[in-house]
């Protein structure tokens, strides 16, 4: 159950909305040359800390139909009577929307390191950083969702949880630092079914 | 005789109100038992008990492997029907023709009428193989056709050793144990 539920999950996120987040990614990052002006040397020093930031913001794009359509269509309670235990539900639900997110991600960062005049070896650090960075992200983004799901303004609410918490991968993926960031990145992957098992069954009613 | 549901003293609150306080409640093979009350006298939060969807304030709730079908559809909207009963398993291809929606197999579940919708969830209960069916308001969008179907359906199910609880604010055809809520 758990592979066809990753499965139904991938198929969902790539015919529907899954581009959108890749979209904003790149958009943010067309921005900063208008924002800070077109000096290559200036915009290849912040380019690195200006994905990172667009990564961010892109990971909250998707956080409100990761998990609540599910729980408003009831889908999460036919799991569960299929024999799904809740953090099973949450970690395929983090392996499905990584398997979309990460690599779309990492792809569209080649074009964005372009518009802010990265050198090669910069772009290969980013994209190394980004993706220890995405499987703590993608976590992330699926615990905040289960715990937002069936709340009002959850959009907004989920920004204000999300973006705290992935400080830490943000100051160590930023700065370079491989095995901090990747012991976050590995802790929040960890903890996040629990926190998502937890909330799923907490919003039952 | 094993019980496929059995309810110890349940209580339950819903809301700070308490909906109902020791309820005992036994439902063994062969076995279907309709609840009804009036709106919010917890029919559905009951069902929910039943399939461990909410926990009892007090009591204790046993049960064997069950199917439920209520209002939540639970199949993707844009998957022919077919495709989307497909996801949760079973004999889905039989029990469409049981319930007259074999021929909407390659259409969009987004394009049912809710009477057919409804019956894509009764499909998914009776696809599942499951002795325990849990049915909530089953007759609701349902036309005369869908209930004689659903009704042979559940008198087979009986007959063969299965049990089903239904909750229902109409009668459901049929002879069923009753068990009376109050608001």
């Amino acid at each position: 159950m758990i592979k066809a539920l990753i499965g139904r999950d991938v198929r969902r996120g790539l015919t529907g909305a899954a581009w959108l987040p890749i979209a904003f990614f790149l958009l943010v990052a067309a921005l900063m040359p208008f924002a800070i002006g077109p000096d290559a040397k200036l915009l290849s020093r912040i380019a690195s800390g200006a994905l990172w930031i667009a990564a961010l913001t892109a990971a909250l794009l998707p956080v409100e139909r990761l998990v609540e359509p599910d729980r408003i269509d009831g889908v999460l309670d036919q799991l569960f009577l299929h024999g799904m235990a809740e953090e099973s539900i949450a970690f395929a639900k983090i392996a499905a929307h990584w398997l979309i997110f990460a690599p779309l991600l990492l792809i569209a960062t080649i074009p964005a390191s372009a518009l802010l005049a990265m050198d090669g070896s910069s772009l290969a650090r980013t994209e190394a950083a980004l993706a220890i960075g995405t499987p703590g992200l993608a976590s992330l983004a699926v615990a905040i969702a289960a715990v937002t799901a069936g709340l009002p303004r959850a959009g907004s609410l989920a920004g204000l949880l999300l973006l705290p918490l992935a400080v830490p991968l943000l100051i160590f993926g930023a700065a370079n630092a491989f095995l901090l960031e990747a012991a976050i990145s590995l802790l929040l992957t960890a903890g996040a079914p629990f926190v998502a098992g937890a909330a799923i069954r907490a919003a039952r009613t | 005789m094993t019980a496929l549901l059995r309810f110890e003293g349940v209580a339950l609150r819903r809301g700070g109100r308490s909906l109902f306080e020791g309820l005992d409640l036994e439902l063994g093979p062969g076995e279907k038992l309709q609840v009804s009350g009036p709106n919010g006298s917890g029919k559905s939060s009951l069902i929910r008990l039943a399939a461990g969807l909410l926990r009892p304030e007090r009591g204790r709730v046993e049960r064997s492997p069950l199917a439920l079908a209520d209002d939540n559809l639970a199949l993707d909207r844009e998957l022919p029907l077919r495709i989307a009963l497909q996801f949760w398993g079973g004999a889905f291809d039989e029990a469409m023709v049981q319930l007259g929606i074999g021929d909407l197999a390659d259409v969009p579940v987004r394009l049912l009428s809710s009477g057919q919708a409804k019956r894509a969830a009764l499909a998914r209960v009776f696809a599942s193989g499951s002795l325990l069916w849990l049915l909530d308001e089953p007759l609701n969008a349902l036309d005369s056709d869908g209930a004689d179907r659903l009704s042979r359906r559940i008198a087979g199910h009986v007959k063969a050793g299965g049990a089903v609880l239904a909750a229902s604010h109409q009668p459901l055809p049929g002879e069923w144990r009753g068990l009376e809520l109050s608001a």
